[in-house]
């Protein structure tokens, strides 16, 4: 399946996780990221329980500013 | 207002614009932006705002000029050094333009005192130029609490990310970043580096903003979060989604006094 993260497109073989998601994008702190799954905010409690779909549109927003949380 | 023959030649590339015209001038040249932060953002932001002829200008900051400022912070220079960066400021805009009042306050930011400095000569506008989360959620929330719009931005390495805030034309830096993170997982731009030239860019796009709300005219980035990538060359806007359950400009705000959160220190 094809997905979008942060612009570009991504091709998974299975169904993920958003954690999974996280874990493969190598995003080194989710608990510090703002995650934005199609039009709305996804809480970090809520990284386990959300399944990435074909087509989805993922964001990934990093804190910036001085130093940056990745 | 009637302009002086200089000033008629000083801004006519502007007043030749339909969308300034005299009309505009004279709104720029009547306008009050605080700028917080006179370093890498904040520089470039306050020199193109001086050389527009936004009549007062405030600079915050209570640093003093380093020479490691000088790869980037352009509103200082080498003479400049031990200077404290809101005086070394002021002369570089007195210097560019006489129409320029400035306003120096030679102090960080805390939640004791940017309520009064905002309310100080009632900004028009805010341009948060500072380099540290407490400050940027601080700015954030004053900001709202006091119906004011700025313009947030960040910069590290080659990236760098900026969106606007205005009163009810969209979400507020909180309602997309929540908390600022630990202090220790930050690392500061002197341990990350930054590339000079960020600042003058991502500064000179909260310059724009600035202008633009002062004018009235054009898109802002509000509800958009425009992230620079240096290395790949490539901006890209994210729409923001909306949190109206946000506590400082949500449907049912709970935060209502400003939070000093604690900062690493930043000097070594
Ligand atoms: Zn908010």
């Amino acid at each position: 399946m094809k997905i979008r993260v942060n612009g570009n497109e991504v091709l998974l073989e299975k169904a993920v996780s958003l954690k999974e998601l996280l874990t493969l994008q190598q995003v080194r702190t989710p608990e510090y990221v703002t995650v934005q799954l199609n039009d709305g905010f996804i809480s970090a409690s809520g990284f386990e329980d959300t399944t990435i779909n074909d087509g989805d549109v993922i964001e990934f927003l990093y804190f910036m500013g001085g130093g940056q949380v990745k | 207002m009637k302009f002086s023959q200089e000033q008629m030649e000083r801004y006519s590339r502007h007043i030749i614009l339909n969308e300034v015209g005299v009309k505009g001038q004279i709104k720029l040249l009547e306008s009050k932006v605080l700028i917080i932060g006179t370093g890498g953002l904040g520089a470039p932001a306050a020199m193109y705002l001086a050389a527009a002829g936004v009549g007062t200008i405030g600079l915050v900051d209570a640093d003093t000029v380093e020479l490691s400022n000088l790869q980037r912070q352009i509103i200082h220079s080498t003479k400049d050094v031990g200077k404290p960066k809101v005086i070394s400021g002021k002369e570089t805009i007195n210097d560019m333009n006489p129409d320029v009042k400035v306003m120096t306050y030679h102090e960080w930011v805390s939640s004791a005192n940017i309520t009064d400095i905002i309310k100080d000569q009632d900004y028009d506008f805010i341009i948060d130029g500072t380099d540290n989360f407490p400050a940027k959620f601080l700015i954030n929330d004053a900001c709202v609490l006091l119906h004011k719009p700025f313009s947030h931005a960040g910069i590290i390495r080659f990236s760098g990310q900026t969106m606007t805030y205005v009163p009810g034309q969209g979400p507020c830096y909180r309602c997309v970043f929540l908390n600022p993170p630990a202090p220790d997982l930050v690392p500061s731009c002197k341990e990350a580096g930054v590339l000079g030239v960020m600042g003058g860019i991502m500064g000179t796009i909260q310059a724009s903003e600035a202008i633009k709300y002062l004018l009235g005219i054009g898109d802002l980035l509000t509800g958009r979060l425009l992230v620079f990538e240096a290395l790949d060359m490539e901006f890209r806007t994210v729409k923001l989604a909306s949190r109206t359950n946000c506590v400082v400009c949500g449907e049912n705000p709970t935060l209502k006094d400003l939070i000093d959160y604690e900062q690493r220190a930043c000097e070594l």
